[in-house]
């Protein structure tokens, strides 16, 4: 249970500088600039407060400096004046300001911006805390936020030196990493003479692997987040887990030390693995037992306060685990796990689909439908026409007509998709483009680009060697590789894209493989001299998620490294799983 | 030999000088200076002279003449001044040229005598003219200050910042001050004037009556009055020949002198060398030089700075000069030759007659990507000279396309601009662009150039989406998108409007959308949705409760759990609802109600699409074990093993999966075996296995 790393592995950069950084400047921002006294989650109801002063830390989006503008004009009504500022993070938009002038208040409000961007929620993970990231990128193809994400890798590359390799997939990857290579020779910066501490940055577009994200979590920080949600590291445990009256609000991270044991654990370990650590603990109790007073007095001041802060952890995790088995391990369960297994093989297409079809018609939960349509039209390169007709109609009878909108949202991010014959597609295109002029042209092929990009994931897992061959049984207490996160079932994608370029240092030979992901323009490999660079530093990686990784890549990519020798720190707009995909994609009643 | 040290004279005691002509003055001076206005630079900077300034009426001969010397001499410029009468001439900090008018109006030129700008020393000046004006140096660059007609002081202390400040009147004061001067204290302007006796200082609040210490009596009248360059000492002649010399906060006297010449000095100034102790006012007359000294106290003088030494050689254009004294100091290129270079190409874009292209060309090779050359500063100042091609030609060698893009908008090149914006990635940038575009072009040029660049229209379309849902619509609109008007009216249909046929409008609107976009699917869809929102209202009106909005199968769920059998069984006709659907929908409706005669009847009406098991389970989970074991004796062969395992029956689901000899049925069943109680069960199945895997 949680393999140590090998002796030689290098030790991770230090990220307490981050958290010190933002604090000081959220204290600094709050109380020294602004003058706050007193913090309350913006929520779109009144304020109800006698200041003299309003100031507001929001994200720079529409809706909130809609919500402000309300705020402001209802105390303009009352006859009462106060001072408003408005803090922007990571930055000011200027749409945003256009919307405070356009709803009279531009000049009733002062503007500032605290350019946070990296938050440390463990010792190997930063996240931007962007989830908005997703949508308004991989849907509206909206690019606000790949300035962000350049400043984020600026400040790393200014904190940990320069990153000697760095390997990118994905369209956003590539911009970003243009981006901030500009920035980076614009600053001139001090960077050029550092030491580089971390050896190699990895850029990934979200899109580059959806099936990943979408499949259910099955190691135990992901279920966990699919099951309670984490949110921000920290995890509110109900009445069911803490088998009291109340909540309870728990931080999740490698500080935890029975959690750090677990967390990248395949649920199947795991309560074994508690079971014995409480009996351990027990017998760490009952040695007290026979102990004459000196000895009571020193296991009282040294040890009891340890023990009892594991009981607690214990008996949480233990509460966790208890309330997921009642959930999880029921029939259903299984048979979900079973259905995705066979969408990632690719065997039993018909039976998956009628299943699929059962949990719509049995109104199951709206977003796991989804999920599994998505999954089935991403392994399956697009539904057949019928079945794409049929699934939908059977979708918007059981959960609502909105959802119509929902689908057209999910065809444009090339999720759910009906399947074309590719030749045909190509034909038909070249035909139409000589025929009309470029730009309705140019405008056909847009309209044709979601459908002509198939996913190929059949031809893309047989290259790269997705789904193991088993025989026998695969032993989860002792993985053999990254396939243990889904139950020896399937290798991560994303995470094997990484661990194929890290071993040639570049996508020689992966030609194909780039090809089937529609990625030929936008795999790159920018390498610089090396000799600066310790081989320690040679041996730590940064993976940069554009558009959120799961807590299961996280552990796969763990395991590699421990495999390897290597250590990864991992950076990611947000950290998400199918259920927020899903959401994002989703059209809600407001 | 040489005799080096022959041409050596003795200084004192321990020094010695020599005279050593560098080179010679050749001044062209026709006219004796006493008729001209005489401005000189500090640092050694130029010479102004402005012949004739008062001769304005003369013939066009007898026009004033403006002559710009190096400090050497060397005639830099020479024209004739042919703008109004000149009252007072200066040089700024940036050595350029104060023309101080007497209506008040200020004119600058560049030491080549190149026009600059001009700007006015306030309204009232127009009516009273100004008598007296003075150009002093401050900390914050150059001011000026005039003495109106009306005997009232106007000043700004930064004609780079123009602030013009109105001093208080001084009271009493009917002709002009027999002297006056600018000092400058704890970062403020003030002046210091003698009327009489008395000697004010103004400030810009109030004008009160000073007195320096130790001053001689018997003074009827200031003659003189000097500043020291650094503000810190002031020197005062009176009509007794007396000379007092003290701080400038007149807080302390330093010494003083009676030299027993009563007639007005033509000029008294402070003089002293650099890094020399002493200090020294110089006093002149016609005819008549004296220095007056006293005893020495320490002095910094502010040096030169290597920067500011380098910006006089640029301002007079002696390039290669200022490049080769930066390579030699090994100055960094970004502050050094970087800079230098810059300031040659902004001269170099105003020399009219060479072409466009060879004057990029020109620059370009020369510059080439030196670091710190801002491409985009030198086509603003081509922009500035009127050069609008040669600034676009520029900008093209701006690496940074987000530099272009300010200029680019002020020359009216917004598509352009837009481009560079996108081509920078910040949509902070594109988005400003778009704003301008917009109200710069009329709306359907504006949707074209959207049309042709997808990043700036997401962007837009993201904005209009919260903002301007009418822009939204027209978008679309332009585009043909049917696709996306549709999806448009269908969230219209939810989110703005309200009343029933509103909706149903806003559905039709989309369907039809639909139908033209060839999406047939969608457009059924949304007729289905239509039909549907018309029944669920007249069920409210009918029924009462609540139908609308609720999902087709939400809607028939609602009918049964109301009993409205009848009504359900028509809506699931009407809408085509496939039998399993409503096969899962009816049996859990059903046992919600726990209406468990209605099921079995149910069950029994035909043969089930879903199987029996889902009644099995949906039994179990209302606890009505005695119902599930009903339907668990019909459930197929293919799933009785799990039927019966879910209604406890352990022993007769082992008999079954032994008769199935299914491996994978058999492990089924004894993991249900618990305890003793199925103890026998499990030996049943153990023996079963055994015997398999003997045959």
């Amino acid at each position: 249970m949680a393999f140590p790393h090998r002796p030689d592995a290098p030790e991770l950069p230090d990220f307490s500088m981050l958290k010190r950084l933002a604090r000081d400047q959220l204290i600094y921002l709050l109380e020294q600039q602004h003058e706050v006294d007193k913090l309350y989650k913006v929520e779109n109801k009144p304020v109800h407060s006698s200041s003299e002063q309003l100031c507001f830390l929001v994200r720079p989006r529409i809706k909130n400096m809609r919500y402000i503008a309300n705020l402001v004009n209802t105390d303009k009504l009352a006859g009462r004046t106060r001072k408003y500022k408005v803090i922007f993070s990571p930055q000011k938009f200027y749409a945003c300001e256009m919307v405070l002038e356009e709803e009279g208040i531009y000049g009733d409000v002062s503007c500032d911006e605290w350019a946070f961007s990296l938050l440390p929620l463990d010792v190997d993970l930063l996240s931007m805390e962007l989830p908005e990231f997703f949508r308004d990128y991989f849907l509206e193809g909206d690019q606000r936020w790949i300035n962000t994400v350049t400043q984020a890798l600026h400040l790393l590359s200014t904190l940990y030196g320069s990153f000697p390799n760095c390997y990118g997939i994905g369209r956003c990857a590539k911009m970003s990493h243009e981006l901030w290579r500009r920035l980076e020779e614009e600053e001139d910066c001090e960077t050029k003479g550092r030491r580089p501490e971390i050896g190699h940055i990895f850029l990934l577009d979200r899109d580059v692997d959806f099936v990943t994200a979408l499949c259910s979590q099955v190691v135990y920080e992901g279920l966990v987040d699919d099951t309670f949600r984490i949110k921000c590291g920290s995890v509110d445990f109900g009445p069911e887990v803490t088998s009291s009256d109340r909540s309870l609000k728990v931080l999740l991270n490698a500080e935890d030390k029975v959690f750090s044991e677990i967390r990248n654990e395949h649920f199947s370990n795991v309560f074994g693995f508690l079971s014995q650590k409480a009996r351990n603990l027990q017998a760490q109790y009952d040695r007290r037992r026979g102990m004459d007073i000196k000895q009571m007095k020193n296991f009282v001041s040294q040890e009891l306060k340890g023990l009892k802060q594991e009981h607690r952890l214990l008996s949480l995790h233990i509460g966790a685990c208890e309330s997921i088995m009642k959930k999880k391990t029921k029939q259903d369960f299984q048979e979900l796990i079973k259905t995705e297994h066979a969408l990632l093989e690719g065997f039993n297409i018909r039976e998956s689909t009628s299943y699929i079809e059962e949990h719509i018609d049995r109104q199951v939960s709206p977003i796991e439908s989804l999920r599994l349509l998505c999954l089935l039209s991403i392994t399956e390169n697009g539904l057949i026409p019928k079945d794409y007709r049929s699934l939908k109609t059977q979708y918007l009878q059981s959960y609502g007509p909105e959802h119509m909108l929902t689908f057209s949202n999910l065809r444009r991010a090339g999720l759910l998709t009906e399947q074309a014959p590719g030749d045909a597609l190509t034909a038909v295109e070249s035909k139409v483009s000589k025929l009309v002029t470029d730009k309705a042209a140019g405008k056909i092929t847009d309209a044709f680009s979601s459908l002509g990009k198939r996913s190929n994931f059949r031809a893309i897992s047989k290259k790269l060697n997705l789904i193991p061959r088993v025989d026998g049984e695969y032993d989860l207490k002792v993985p053999r590789d990254m396939a243990y996160v889904f139950s020896g079932a399937y290798v991560p994608l994303s995470c094997r894209i990484i661990e194929q370029v890290l071993e040639r240092r570049s996508w020689q030979g992966l030609d194909e493989v780039v090809r089937l992901l529609n990625c030929s323009e936008c795999a790159f490999t920018d390498m610089a001299k090396e000799e600066k660079a310790s081989s320690e530093a040679l041996r730590l990686i940064l993976v940069v998620f554009l558009g959120g990784c799961t807590f299961s890549e996280l552990s796969a990519l763990r395991f590699l490294g421990r495999e390897k020798g290597y250590r990864f720190i991992f950076l990611t707009t947000a950290v998400t799983n199918s259920a927020r995909l899903m959401e994002a994609m989703s059209e809600m009643r407001a | 030999m040489d005799c080096y040290t022959a041409n050596w004279n003795p200084l004192g005691d321990s020094a010695f000088y020599r005279k050593y002509e560098l080179y010679s003055m050749d001044w062209d001076l026709k006219e004796e200076l006493r008729d001209c206005l005489v401005a000189a630079a500090p640092y050694g900077g130029p010479i102004a002279l402005l012949r004739n300034p008062w001769r304005k009426e003369k013939p066009a001969s007898m026009r004033p003449v403006l002559d710009i010397y190096s400090a050497s001499s060397l005639l830099l410029t020479s024209m004739l001044w042919k703008s109004g009468p000149v009252v007072s001439l200066g040089w700024s900090a940036e050595e350029e040229l104060l023309c101080i008018q007497e209506d008040g109006a200020v004119l600058v030129y560049g030491l080549h005598g190149d026009f600059r700008r001009h700007f006015s020393m306030g309204n009232e000046v127009l009516q009273n003219r100004v008598l007296d004006a003075r150009v002093f140096h401050t900390e914050f660059g150059s001011g000026v200050a005039i003495l109106t007609g009306a005997h009232r002081f106007t000043l700004s202390a930064n004609v780079g910042d123009l602030k013009l400040r109105r001093m208080p009147e001084v009271p009493g004061l009917q002709s002009v001050p027999s002297c006056w001067t600018v000092l400058c204290q704890e970062r403020a302007a003030h002046i210091l004037l003698a009327m009489g006796p008395d000697l004010y200082l103004l400030d810009h609040a109030a004008c009160s009556a000073v007195t320096p210490p130790g001053l001689a009596p018997g003074v009827s009248s200031f003659l003189q009055m000097a500043v020291s360059f650094t503000y810190r000492h002031l020197a005062l002649f009176t009509d007794t020949g007396y000379i007092w010399m003290g701080t400038a906060s007149l807080k302390e006297k330093l010494c003083e002198f009676n030299c027993n010449i009563r007639a007005p000095p033509k000029q008294m100034v402070w003089c002293s060398r650099p890094r020399s102790k002493e200090r020294a006012v110089v006093v002149a007359w016609e005819r008549r030089l004296m220095v007056v000294g006293d005893a020495p106290e320490s002095i910094q003088y502010k040096q030169l700075t290597i920067q500011v030494l380098l910006d006089r050689l640029v301002l007079r254009r002696l390039y290669p000069l200022a490049i080769q004294i930066c390579e030699y100091l090994r100055l960094p290129e970004v502050q050094g030759v970087s800079r230098i270079l810059a300031h040659w190409a902004c001269y170099k874009v105003q020399q009219k007659d060479v072409s466009d292209e060879d004057v990029a060309r020109a620059i370009n090779q020369k510059l080439g990507d030196t670091p710190g050359v801002s491409y985009s500063d030198i086509a603003a100042r081509a922009y500035g000279c009127g050069r609008t091609e040669l600034a676009i030609k520029l900008l093209e060698y701006e690496p940074r396309s987000g530099e272009q893009v300010p200029l680019l908008l002020k020359m009216k090149r917004s598509k352009l601009a837009l481009s560079k914006a996108i081509e920078s990635g910040d949509t902070d940038l594109v988005f400003t662009v778009l704003l301008h575009l917009k109200n710069e072009l009329n709306r359907g040029d504006f949707f074209m150039t959207l049309r042709n660049q997808p990043m700036a229209l997401s962007l837009y379309r993201q904005f209009c989406k919260h903002q301007e849902l009418e822009t939204l619509k027209d978008l679309y609109n332009q585009d043909d998108n049917h696709q996306e008007l549709g999806s448009f009216h269908i969230r219209a249909s939810y989110t703005a409007e309200e009343r029933i046929e509103g909706r149903v409008a806003a559905l039709q609107t989309a369907a039809d959308a639909f139908y033209k976009a060839k999406n047939e699917f969608a457009a059924k869809a949304t007729e289905d949705q239509m039909r549907l929102l018309r029944l669920q209202r007249r069920l409210e009106d009918e029924l009462g409760g609540q139908f609308l909005d609720l999902s087709l199968h939400d809607t028939v769920t609602t009918l049964i759990l109301g009993g409205h059998n009848k009504r359900a069984e028509q809506l699931a006709r009407d809408f085509r609802i496939p039998d399993k659907r409503l096969w899962w929908l009816k049996l859990t409706a059903l046992a919600e109600l726990e209406d468990w005669e209605e099921l079995e009847k149910f069950s029994k009406s035909k043969k089930s699409p879903i199987g029996y098991l889902p009644f099995v389970e949906i039994c179990m989970k209302q606890h009505n074990k005695y119902e599930a074991k009903k339907y668990a004796s019909r459930v197929g062969p293919e799933q009785k093993v799990k039927a019966l395992l879910l209604v406890g029956d352990v022993a007769q689901a082992a008999d079954v999966a032994i008769e199935h000899r299914n491996e994978a049925e058999l492990s089924l069943v004894l993991s249900h075996c618990t305890g003793a109680t199925d103890g026998a069960t499990a030996d049943k199945i153990q023996r079963a296995r055994a015997q398999a895997q003997k045959k």
